[in-house]
């Protein structure tokens, strides 16, 4: 077998290995939280006899082994059952829900990646003068300040006084896209600047590293303009440590937005697995957890072969 | 409402008759003064807006409303499902902005002599979402499935005085082991919708008789209503084509829509940036008194608080006032240690105030002989707006009196199961109830779950039964007058103040008027208002 295909098989079983391990950590977790489902859908007008009643028919007298494993039994054969709180199916509003993640996730990353890269190589290229000096400031501020601020000022100026975008954005299948990135303008914008800095100081730096050695100085004395030494020599050398920090952020962009996605009302799967921990719902609360391991896990995956294929010395081991 | 104070309103508004006027000839037919404004506010409200206005649509941005929500009556408990409630059922009877009982899916009701026995006679041509018509079985089973031992019913706890329940011709029957003046106030709980079959089958179908039907349901994120073109009451509600209900959660994200006009009204404006945002132009902020209260609660049975002057030492050492200012910021009025006030029929407003008093709380704290040990208050930012902070306020009076008193913080996850009603010393807040009766029985009656005081009082206990069957109301409010006595003097309930719904609403929305039951005109401004450039 080709020794890459080889890795990447083994790869994919350790993260088999790691999703199991993380939702019985998932599992755990939630019953050692105080209260359990029938408390927290009664609230305070629980009833003895109510929460008696409600436990019993939600199968939580059960002990919680037998619970977990009837669980596992069903996610093995692709069930991943129903809520208990509101007895829906849970592959199908979550499968919505994560169709909305991952079209935030997408446009943030289609605009903030490109522009970091952008970014980067410009501030190597002016390295030390203003524009650098600028685009550090500004991207660092953005990244200091906590994102649901951002979002806040920009809900000011951009959605109350200028009225250009929606300050809710709530989207749903029955708008056309453009309606949709209407209505997701203003989050899209956040989280840019948001992941924005991190991205590109890493670009900046892994160019700036490459910069120092020999072949670079040799591109330079025969003759090559600055733009395209980075862009042929410099940037092919430096792509692992970028990819990998783009990827910390794309996943970023999928699992942590649980902030943005309140200020924002946006029906992604953050604030559905916040409402879910927050009932004790353990069924759902497994199955956003696997899926947010699964992404965290295969975008890492991702990374590793991207910096082994960029890599002549990795990509044919001795 | 009757028809004579209906007539007098009318005149009010049309500026034939006075404000003062009113009240006095209001209180002629037995109206208190406070309910007599209140009905005086809503109403002169109305007849200032023009005649109601059809089409268009509502948006109304809520909190309380998580993806775990569902639209089976029996297990509401948050803000935006009763929002839902109110679009696709209809209950019984509701209690209607003056306070008094409004028949709605019951047409008239009486009781016998002794207000054991209760005949509800259910109105007739109304016709479920689903086409079928709604009998008194259905009402007979959407009781039962509330009452019966499999009920997971948020209502279980005031169904339990019920005997006896059946169907005789087109009344509903409800038999009572106690005799209860005020049953109808109770059927008016908002879990007791009428479902078809009772709900027995699907309770979250959305299937009802009320003035919308359901086209959108995404809980946690939005819900959609088309109107219900075969509706009853198509005079008085469901104006609109279309009404949406958006679940927003955060506060800043609540006001900025309704800033930028993306929905019409929002529930639960903060207190602290209320004033702020009346100045915008396109809105006003709409405040109403209510019977909800933020309380601090001792267990009377548990050391040190089962020592009155250590009670009555904490209760002259909180400064109400400032808590009004800082912590409502005078979005609410301030309590007098019994969970009653002016919004409630019967109360009696000769028990005196008690004031703020650093002397006394010294006193009481020397007489209680209390060993100087700190005393612990529990408290979360869930427990209720701003609770921390009225904690902080509350150990600063308390120790300019010599009190002890020590905060401790407390997660809001898991606080209602772990801390409300386990812990001797918390912060809480009680929503209110339409009748006092219901207060105490919720929360002050030996035997009730809620009882987060422990006040377990065999002689509070027969008073309230007593008053309970009691139909003449001036010895009915002689009583209860007591009995607020008795919890202001001896009561583990500290409670400095009563909170005001505070909304905000658009300025194109028409039929707004004051209802002081509940947030968003006791969660009915979305059926009951109408969009005026629709």
């Amino acid at each position: 077998m080709h020794p890459i295909l080889k890795l990447i098989a083994q790869r994919l079983a350790l993260g088999l290995l790691l999703l199991l391990a993380a939702s019985v950590l998932i599992f755990a977790g939630t019953s050692i939280l105080p209260g359990d489902v029938a408390q927290s859908i009664l609230g305070q007008s629980a009833t003895p006899e109510a929460l008696a009643n409600l436990r019993r028919e939600l199968g939580l007298n059960d002990p919680a082994v037998t619970r977990y494993f009837s669980w596992l039994g069903g996610v093995l054969q692709g069930d991943l059952g129903t809520a208990l709180t509101n007895g829906r199916d849970i592959a199908e509003s979550l499968g919505g829900r994560l169709k909305n993640t991952l079209f935030l996730a997408f446009w943030a990353a289609a605009i903030s990646v490109p522009l970091a890269i952008f970014l980067g190589l410009l501030a190597v290229r002016y390295k030390d003068r203003w524009p650098d000096k600028l685009i550090s400031a500004v991207t660092l501020t953005t990244i200091s300040i906590p994102e649901f601020m951002i979002g806040y000022v920009l809900i000011y100026w951009v959605a109350i006084k200028w009225r250009m975008f929606p300050s809710v954005a709530i989207i749903n299948d029955s708008m056309t896209l453009g309606a949709k990135l209407n209505a997701i303008a203003i989050p899209v914008m956040v989280l840019t600047l948001v992941v924005l800095a991190h991205m590109m100081r890493m670009t900046r730096a892994a160019i700036l590293n490459v910069m120092q050695s020999a072949y670079i100085e040799t591109a330079e004395l025969k003759g090559l303009g600055m733009l395209k030494i980075i862009r042929k020599h410099a940037f092919p050398n430096a792509i692992a440590p970028i990819v990998n920090v783009v990827m910390l952020n794309l996943a970023y962009l999928v699992v942590g937005v649980v902030v943005v996605e309140v200020v924002f009302a946006y029906p992604g799967m953050g604030q559905y697995l916040v409402d879910h921990v927050s009932k004790r719902d353990v069924p759902v609360v497994q199955a956003c957890g696997l899926i947010f391991a699964a992404v965290y896990i295969g975008l890492n995956l991702i990374a590793d072969i991207v910096s082994i294929l960029a890599n002549p010395r990795l990509r044919h081991p001795k | 409402m009757n028809d004579q104070l209906k007539y007098m309103t009318g005149q009010v508004a049309k500026g034939t008759m006075t404000r003062r006027e009113f009240v006095g000839r209001a209180a002629a037919l037995g109206v208190t003064a406070a309910v007599a404004n209140s009905m005086l506010a809503g109403n002169a409200q109305a007849a200032a807006h023009e005649a109601p206005v059809r089409g268009g649509s509502l948006k109304i941005g809520s909190s309380g409303g998580e993806s775990t929500n569902t639209l089976d009556p029996a297990l509401t408990a948050s803000e935006v499902p009763l929002d839902n409630l109110r679009h696709l059922y209809e209950t019984l009877v509701e209690v209607d902005p003056s306070g008094s009982v409004e028949p709605r899916m019951a047409e008239s009701y009486e009781a016998s002599a002794d207000a054991k026995t209760w005949a509800f006679k259910i109105r007739k041509g109304i016709q479920f979402h689903n086409g079928k018509d709604m009998t008194p079985e259905d009402v007979l089973k959407t009781m039962q499935r509330h009452s019966n031992e499999d009920s997971q019913s948020g209502a279980l706890g005031i169904m339990r005085g019920i005997s006896g329940m059946k169907v005789d011709g087109d009344n509903f029957i409800v038999e009572l082991e106690v005799g209860n003046a005020d049953l109808p106030y109770l059927m008016a709980d908002y879990h007791l919708m009428i479902q078809p079959d009772g709900g027995m089958d699907n309770p979250g179908a959305g299937i009802g008789t009320g003035p919308y039907t359901l086209e959108v349901d995404e809980p946690g994120v939005r819900h959609g209503f088309r109107r219900n073109e075969n509706y009853w009451d198509a005079d008085n509600r469901g104006f609109t084509d279309y009404n949406e209900v958006l679940v927003l959660n955060d506060a800043t994200a609540r006001t900025a829509a309704l800033q930028s006009g993306q929905v019409n009204m929002i529930n639960r404006v903060d207190p602290k940036v209320a004033a702020l945002l009346d100045r915008a132009p396109n809105l006003s902020v709409k405040s109403v008194s209510g019977r909800g209260h933020y309380v601090f609660i001792a267990h009377i049975d548990t050391a040190p608080f089962d020592n009155n002057d250590l009670r009555m030492a904490l209760k002259y050492a909180i400064n109400r006032e400032e808590m009004v200012d800082k912590i409502l910021r005078g979005y609410g009025s301030i309590g007098n240690d019994m969970p009653i006030n002016a919004s409630y029929p019967l109360f009696d407003a000769s028990i005196p105030q008690r004031e703020h008093s650093i002397e006394k709380a010294k006193e009481f704290y020397a007489k209680s002989g209390h060993d100087g040990s700190p005393i612990i208050l529990r408290v979360a930012d869930g427990a209720f707006p701003g609770a921390v902070d009225a904690a902080s306020l509350f150990l600063e009076s308390a120790k300019a009196a010599g009190i002890p008193l020590e905060i401790k913080r407390e997660p809001n996850d898991g606080y209602w199961s772990e801390v409300w009603n386990k812990q001797p010393f918390c912060a809480s807040y009680w929503g209110g109830r339409p009748v006092q009766d219901q207060m105490y029985s919720t929360a002050y009656l030996s035997t009730a779950d809620w009882n987060d005081t422990r006040w377990k009082r065999p002689e509070f206990d027969a008073m309230l039964l007593e008053a309970r069957a009691e139909l003449d109301e001036a010895k009915r409010k002689a009583i209860y007058s007591q009995m607020g006595s008795m919890l202001r003097d001896e009561g583990g309930l500290i409670l400095p103040m009563f909170n005001d719904f505070v909304d905000g609403v658009a300025n194109n929305v028409g039929g707004w008027i004051e209802d002081p039951n509940a947030e968003l005109m006791n969660n009915k401004a979305p059926i009951k208002c109408w969009v005026k450039d629709a």
